[in-house]
């Protein structure tokens, strides 16, 4: 593997002779430490699991060992396996040798002639916390960061035996509980959750964990101290309830997307009576499969892309160019620019001054802020002292001046041009030279709305998707006249807002909405032909999206998305076009198209159905889900030639939490290659075979 | 209001066991404040009775206050310690006494009612604090010649004593020093010196985790041919050699104390009884000579006489300043009363936290020694300084009788 340009970062397993307390005679204890600080973790790879090879045959070498300890360096067991090193594999022998290298090196610590003890001292996930599972007793600090086996999220299942161990340690409803409920919620555990389901069988503070493990391990090997462990209910009533619920749970969340979620819970189920041996080499088999898998790599891929491509993006100007911002201004004080101004008070701690044209909506939208505020307190998720801090914070005014002093302002007005050149043009008159003017538009041009200014070199495009708190992703767009400072500057706010930044050129629309209309534009063609509103709905869930359009469309608003529409049509009218039925649907004020009853069932509004001419043409979901990829996968060649985005990557994190585009589907791009649309529309594939597949060669 | 003075009792003590300052120290990558966090935390899980939130100060010396020693320790070390927000603590600087004044300054303030219980100790990092650490001497003290520069080394100093008292010579300072790692060593053959070590975490990039479980500056098999030759660092032919000084030393110690009525209700352990204490200044050029005057007042203190000491825990910063102390008082030199256990010379001291040791030496003596009434802890201090604290045995039958002297 050496052409892949691959490097696996080794964690060693250092051995060291420790004297137990009270007598109990010497332990051999590992410590695994790749020698980085706690910013860059331990991870396993081919050449860490040798490490920890060779150090179990020095700990047993000890001469009158009476035990082998395993822990980490400061704050990390292990991140878990080296996923890099995964995503290089060609071939299934490969995969099957990950696989079964991990059981046979961690597997001693379970066979070894003397007792094994697991010290999760940090954080320990994946192949971390397996370390621990195959060990014979484990314990777990209270300031461990995160203890959690997060495989099923990324594409993966625990197969370095948590497959087998949990449920034979804890049995199979707490299994599913470790294995698919919490990576599908994204939750991981500290000591005493695991602890309390089972997974570690002593937790201690972290301020003297180790002495008081050690001391644990002394009074164990002594049997001074005896290990309780739950007995296991392996009836096949018990057993079959638990894998009907982490069904239900993999079918609510995963819908249909998750197969290796499926395969970890068959392998659950399997535990039941599969012999240790047997579990084992179910989960080689079944990792080598998904290892194998195009699902896999591109939910690798877009694992990566949030964990990693998110924290440094791509265009973003050195960091170090970027101004201080110590005040921000929000011209508006409608909803959006409320959001945003508790977005900023909360998370940047700046004080943030709003104006709008009168000072009733002024105190509106400082009221808003303040009633969220009190929202987080309720739920306990701000303190008191905070909550004062951040609501003092938030002040409004009809006066511009006291924009003065602000370091970046953000105009959220009604989306029209005209309004917003009024609104940077006064603006101007009160901040100073270097302030940074940032649009949250959605859909017009920025250099357009910066062309008068005195200094248009300031302006900067800054679109937040809604809701505003929730979703993570930022576009930041620069012009041809923006300037480096301003751009860093922007940068350095989204990731003080902690946004998932991704650079877009200046062009309509930006990446995501740009690609949103595209897709669900097709879905609202389908309609103009004759395709029920349902059905298209369908469609759309079945091309990826986490809702049906006509509910995204409800949530942003329908004249919101009729603006966008527009604005695309006028930049590129021969594929975007327009819905007499849409329009009309707005121009008659209808917020959407469906009716929801008490209970939440949704059904078409006769109204909006009245006023909606269709024709005679209908499609299957099926067919309104091909047209939707097609639509999109034209429109991301279409971008990438324009230099839209950097990379196409960007498309895929943008989409992915602009858009809540599946991990699974590697964001857009990886499932539009897996499935042969990208060739088929546009004459080549977006990523090269192994970037988000499994590698050709 | 009426005060009346209360008496104070001494719980519980324990220490780290000891490093031999330097990069091959066991606490070379080990931080001084965690040293002190792991005793309090044992101190509390030794003493279960103890509520966390009756303690009302935690006072912790160190000589050097800066780094992982610096921002008042006290106050961060218990706050890493996991006690209650509500429990105050502060830092404390008497150089090598910091611990016993920390230890003194809470007992006075339980004897007069301004605190119930409290944990007092030190700390000295050698390997990270070298002595006079970032240490800014004010020009006058060389100008005006009110202090020789020489006698800021405290190796320098005991040379010095050895000029003073001319009959305490080169061979009785070894011989002292001898016993001293003789004593040790089978103090620890005897399992005496576990009972109140805390077994420490120790991280080091090279080895990974360990447990520190033993003290490492004890050179066990010390022997007067062997040491007859060690060079004199301090003096061309001097006297003071590594075999009869105290090495420089990475440690912590911590206890216990609390008003005796205090320390009945709660149900915790009188393992001594305050007496008296007392410090007293004496030429910096001779700072060894220090726990003479300071023992003379104590005494004085207490009413008794050097002939009511049964044991004596004496610092052994320098075998000559022993030896100066037990000239004074025509005590042998190998008297068994004094240090039994041996002391710093073999143990090592680790500046501020040697007083305490001192303590938790002393109540253990009692615990085997109810014949012994009174005991007496006593230690030198850099820059001419001593400090003595006498102590009463709650297994001698006349305990808590007044004395009739």
């Amino acid at each position: 593997m050496s052409d892949t340009g691959y490097t696996e970062v080794v964690t060693h397993a250092k051995v060291r002779e420790v004297e137990l307390p009270l007598g109990a005679g010497t332990m051999a204890l590992i410590t695994l430490d790749n020698g980085h600080d706690h910013s860059k973790p331990n991870t396993l790879g081919p050449q860490t699991l040798a490490s920890i090879d060779a150090a179990i045959d020095a700990a047993l070498a000890v001469t009158g060992v009476v035990a082998i300890g395993i822990t980490g360096k400061p704050f990390w067991v292990a991140a878990g396996a080296d996923l890099k090193g995964v995503q290089v594999i060609t071939d299934r022998e490969q995969a099957l040798d990950v696989a079964r290298t991990g059981h046979r090196v961690l597997g001693r610590l379970g066979d070894s002639p003397v007792p094994s003890f697991a010290f999760l001292n940090g954080a320990a996930l994946g192949g971390g916390l397996e370390i621990a599972l195959n060990s014979t007793y484990r314990t777990a600090s209270r300031a461990a960061g995160a203890l959690a086996l997060p495989e099923v999220a990324i594409g993966l299942l625990p197969g370095w035996g948590g497959n087998w161990l949990v449920p034979n340690l804890v049995g199979a409803d707490n299994a599913v509980t470790v294995i698919i409920d919490k990576p599908l919620n994204n939750k991981v555990m500290k000591a005493d959750e695991a602890a309390g389901l089972g997974l570690v069988d002593a937790v201690f503070d972290g301020a003297d964990f180790l002495a008081q493990s050690l001391l644990w391990a002394a009074k164990v090997l002594r049997g001074d101290e005896t290990v309780q462990r739950p007995e296991i209910d392996r009836s096949e009533q018990t057993w079959g309830a638990a894998i009907a619920r982490a069904r239900g749970i993999a079918a609510a969340k995963g819908r249909g997307t998750y197969p290796n979620a499926d395969k970890a819970i068959d392998l659950i189920a399997e535990a039941r009576t599969a012999t240790k041996a047997e579990g084992f080499a179910l989960e080689d088999e079944g990792l080598a499969d998904l290892i194998m898998s195009d699902t896999t790599r591109a939910n690798l891929y877009a694992f990566d892309l949030v964990q990693r491509r998110a924290k440094k993006p791509a265009g973003a100007p050195d960091r170090s160019l970027a101004r201080k911002v110590e005040k921000v201004g929000v011209v508006g004080a409608g909803l959006m620019a409320s959001q945003l101004a508790l977005l900023f008070a909360r998370q940047m701690k700046v004080p943030v001054v709003i104006t709008d044209l009168d000072q009733q909506r002024v105190d509106k939208g400082v009221a808003y802020v303040h009633g969220e505020v009190d929202k987080l307190v309720a739920k306990g998720r701000m303190d008191a002292d905070t909550s004062n801090r951040v609501k003092a914070l938030v002040t409004g005014t009809t006066d511009k001046a006291l924009f003065s002093d602000a370091d970046f302002v953000i105009e959220a007005v009604f989306e029209k041009m005209e309004v917003k050149q009024q609104v940077f043009g006064e603006l101007e008159s009160f901040v100073k030279p270097e302030c940074v003017l940032a649009t949250n538009t959605s859909s017009l041009s920025v250099a357009e709305m910066a062309k008068d200014l005195q200094y248009p070199e300031r302006v900067v495009g800054f679109h937040f998707f809604t809701p505003v708190a929730l979703m993570p992703t930022l576009e930041i767009a620069p012009t041809d006249r923006t300037d480096d400072a301003t751009l860093a500057t922007a940068f350095a706010v989204g990731k003080a807002i902690k946004k998932n930044c991704v650079w877009s050129k200046d062009a309509t629309a930006f990446i995501v909405n740009r690609l949103l209309m595209r897709g669900l534009g097709e879905a609202i063609t389908t309609v103009d032909e004759g395709t029920p509103f349902q059905v298209a709905d369908e469609g759309v869930v079945k091309a990826g999206f986490p809702l049906g359009a006509f509910i995204l469309i409800a949530m942003t608003g329908p004249g919101v998305a009729l603006h966008t529409a527009e604005s695309l049509m006028q930049a590129f009218p021969d594929r975007f076009t327009a819905s007499p039925g849409f329009a009309a649907m707005v121009a008659a004020g209808k917020p959407a198209i469906y009716l929801w009853d008490e209970k939440g069932k949704a059904s078409v509004d006769p109204e909006v159905a009245a006023l909606w001419p269709q024709g005679d043409r209908p499609s299957t979901a099926e067919q309104v889900a091909t047209r939707i990829k097609e639509a999109m996968a034209d429109e991301s060649r279409h971008m990438l030639d324009e230099g839209v985005v950097q990379a196409p990557q960007d498309i895929d994190l943008a989409m992915i939490g602009g858009a809540g585009l599946p991990l699974p589907h590697g964001g857009l791009l990886p499932m539009l290659d897996s499935e042969g649309i990208s060739e088929r529309v546009t004459g080549r594939r977006f990523l090269p075979p192994g970037v988000a597949s499994v590698p050709t060669t | 209001m009426r005060r009346t003075v209360r008496d104070v009792v001494f719980v519980d003590g324990v220490r780290t066991p000891f490093g031999k300052a330097g990069a091959k120290s066991q606490y070379a990558e080990t931080r001084a404040d965690d040293l002190v966090v792991a005793l309090i935390r044992e101190l509390m899980r030794r003493n279960p009775q103890l509520p966390p939130e009756a303690i009302d100060e935690v006072a912790i010396a160190a000589t050097t206050q800066t780094g992982d020693q610096g921002l008042t320790i006290g106050r961060t070390a218990a706050i890493l310690a996991g006690l209650p927000r509500s429990v105050p603590g502060y830092s404390i600087d008497r150089m090598c006494a910091g611990g016993m004044t920390a230890a003194t300054n809470v007992m006075a303030a339980i004897a007069v009612g301004g605190a119930d219980v409290a944990i007092a100790g030190g700390v000295e990092h050698m390997t990270k604090h070298p002595m006079g650490e970032g240490f800014d001497p004010n020009p006058r003290i060389i100008s005006e010649k009110l202090v020789d520069p020489a006698a800021l080394n405290m190796g320098v100093t005991a040379e010095n004593l050895h000029d003073r008292f001319p009959h305490l010579t080169k061979e009785r300072a070894d011989a002292y020093g001898v016993a001293s790692q003789e004593k040790y060593a089978k103090a620890l053959a005897d399992g005496k010196i576990q009972q109140d070590l805390v077994p420490i975490q120790i991280w080091s990039s090279e080895k990974g985790w360990g447990l520190a479980v033993a003290d490492e500056p004890p050179r066990p098999g010390t022997t007067m041919e062997g040491i007859a030759n060690l060079k004199t660092p301090f003096r061309p032919r001097g006297r003071v050699t590594a075999a009869n000084a105290s090495p420089l030393t990475d440690g912590a110690t911590a206890c216990i104390v609390a008003a005796a009525d205090v320390a009945e209700q709660l149900g915790l352990p009188a393992k001594m009884r305050l007496v008296s204490f007392a410090f007293a200044g004496v030429e910096p050029e001779v700072m060894g000579v220090g726990p003479v005057p300071a023992t003379e007042k104590a005494l004085a203190r207490a009413g008794l006489s050097i002939d009511d000491i049964g044991l004596f825990e004496l610092n052994e910063a320098f075998s000559v300043q022993v030896l100066a102390l037990l000239d004074h008082y025509g005590i042998a030199d190998d008297d068994p009363r004094v240090n039994p256990w041996g002391g710093a010379i073999a143990v090592g001291h680790p500046l501020a936290s040697s007083g305490v040791r001192l303590f938790t030496q002393l109540a253990r003596h009692f615990e085997t020694h109810p014949e012994v009434r009174y005991g007496l802890t006593s230690m030198c201090v850099g820059l001419g300084q001593g400090g003595t604290v006498i102590w009463e045995n709650p297994h001698h039958a006349d305990y808590g009788k007044e004395n009739d002297k």
